[in-house]
């Protein structure tokens, strides 16, 4: 019994340290967002590999499940004569929930983990101890450049998984599944409003934030050679996955 | 001067540095000798700032670092260079961009200067031609050469060396230690180095001290270490099974 508490109160603590830690290195980065100079190199870099590298994956996973969405959508709608209804079903889905959701989730598996991996194996060879020794903030050098790509790319490639899968939807539901093609974009764009389409960009905007974050502790504090590189990166795309549909109903609930 | 004084530091239950004091000359060749995981990198990281003592000092001439924040602490270790064990060069960069790295980032050099400035130093190095080669195609040799090139590159006053010839064979021990001698009579800096490499350091010490059980047990000239009646350095120096050191 005593065992147990004990191991509960290790586990209780161990969490609100980490947790603790998480929060400190956020705060230091945003501060450090600020502090000039910008690190305009390295942005360009970050934002060439998480933005123009996840490119196809983005294109090709948003297709599909534009594709899947009319698919069912056209399904389900024709038992209530809804056919109509398709093209507001694929769009709203899209730009409010799915769009902002699986591309994240799919740049996490993607370019998440890598940035994880990278600045893992840059932990334990030491090479931002030597960026410390040479007076440099690694947060600032490394981190920041990371967090602002995320902004600027989550967003954007956010916009093309949305844009490819209305246009997936399209195919299916009107050439394939024989739907009119004006209802479908014409009910589209009366149904969703520009609220919809910002929801989409805040949902995206803090979905590259919490990646950014996670993916970057992770790595930043990874220890104990190869093995915790590894259990740094599995944890953070795990943690990412986890925070981003949690995330995504908690602010879906305040923005609705 | 580089004091620490009374530096306490633990890792959880394990206490690795207990009340350590080390007094290290300007422009000394310092060695500090020891067992594999007595402490020595723990030690070296310390005098940076790459770890605060749990409790101590650490003093760098007249500025006692432990307590300072980040500002202070970069404008001190703008002071320090430091080679690690595995290099740690940017294995994203080439050897040029690696050596050029410190400059390029912390000075306002041209490029023109710059390049001067890195070729120089991977000439004394002795790895004149080698700029567009990155890390991962060098040799274990090339890779501390060329990170030594790095951290000489701001012309630091004091050079840490975190065991700088680990993992090479005899030779190539030999030529860094060669390479460290030249460069210190060339550029006048200190120079603290971890090592185990018995009996090599002793021809490349000014002054040499030995850490065990957190604190040193003994220090002063090469002559003096090897001459020592101290159990623990007999059986260091020997690499005898038996003695006050537990092996296992």
């Amino acid at each position: 019994m005593l065992r147990f508490v004990r191991s509960c109160g290790r586990l209780t603590l161990g969490t609100l340290r980490e947790m603790g830690r998480m929060g400190i290195f956020l705060g230091t980065t945003l501060v450090d967002i600020f502090r000039p100079p910008l690190q305009g190199g390295q942005l360009v870099r970050r934002i060439y590999f998480i933005g123009s590298r996840s490119l196809l994956l983005i294109v090709f996973t948003g297709a599909f499940t534009g594709m899947v969405v009319a698919l069912q959508g056209y399904i389900a709608l024709r038992r209530f004569g809804g056919e109509e209804a398709l093209g507001p079903m694929v769009g709203l889905s899209l730009i409010r929930e799915l769009g902002p959701v699986l591309s994240a989730l799919m740049i996490t598996a993607r370019a998440g983990s890598a940035l994880t991996a990278e600045l893992g194996i840059m932990r334990i060879t030491e090479q931002i101890d030597a960026l410390e020794v040479m007076a440099l903030n690694p947060i600032k050098y490394l981190v920041v450049p990371i967090f602002l790509a995320a902004c600027i790319t989550f967003p954007l490639l956010n916009s093309v998984f949305v844009t490819v899968g209305i246009y997936g939807g399209y195919i299916v539901g009107v050439e394939l599944l024989g739907g009119s093609s004006g209802a479908y974009f014409t009910q589209m764009s009366s149904a969703a409003d520009s609220s919809d389409i910002w929801m989409g960009v805040y949902k995206s905007l803090s979905f590259g934030v919490i990646v950014a974050w996670v993916s970057c502790f992770k790595g930043f504090y990874a220890a104990h050679g190869a093995e915790g590189v590894s259990h740094a990166t599995t944890q953070s795309v795990v943690m990412c996955a986890v925070l981003i549909l949690v995330w995504d109903y908690f602010i879906g609930s305040v923005l609705v | 001067m580089i004091r620490l004084v009374n530096v306490c530091k633990s890792f959880g239950s394990q206490q690795v540095l207990s009340g350590l004091n080390l007094d290290i000359p300007d422009r000394a060749v310092y060695v500090v000798v020891g067992v594999s995981g007595a402490g020595k990198s723990c030690l070296l990281k310390h005098l940076i700032g790459l770890m605060r003592p749990d409790s101590g000092q650490v003093w760098i001439d007249d500025i006692e670092i432990t307590s300072l924040g980040r500002r202070a602490l970069n404008r001190v270790r703008n002071r320090f260079g430091m080679l690690f064990q595995g290099g740690a060069l940017f294995d994203s960069m080439s050897v040029y961009d690696n050596v050029a790295f410190p400059l390029r980032e912390k000075t306002r050099k041209s490029e023109a200067e710059i390049r001067d400035k890195v070729h120089e130093r991977l000439f004394q190095v002795g790895l004149a031609g080698v700029d567009a080669k990155f890390p991962s195609e060098l040799s274990g040799g090339m890779r501390k050469r060329a990170a030594l090139a790095r951290s000489l590159v701001s012309d630091p006053e004091i050079l840490l060396f975190d065991e700088p010839t680990t993992g090479l064979d005899p030779i190539r021990v030999n030529a860094i230690h060669r390479l460290i001698l030249d460069l210190h009579q060339m550029l006048d800096f200190t120079a603290v180095i971890v090592s185990h490499e018995i009996p090599a350091v002793f021809s490349l010490a000014t002054h040499i001290a030995m850490l065990h059980g957190g604190v040193i047990v003994e220090s002063g000239s090469p002559s003096a270490l090897q001459a020592s009646d101290n159990p623990i350095v007999r059986q260091f120096m020997s690499g005898q099974l038996e003695g006050p050191i537990d092996v296992y």
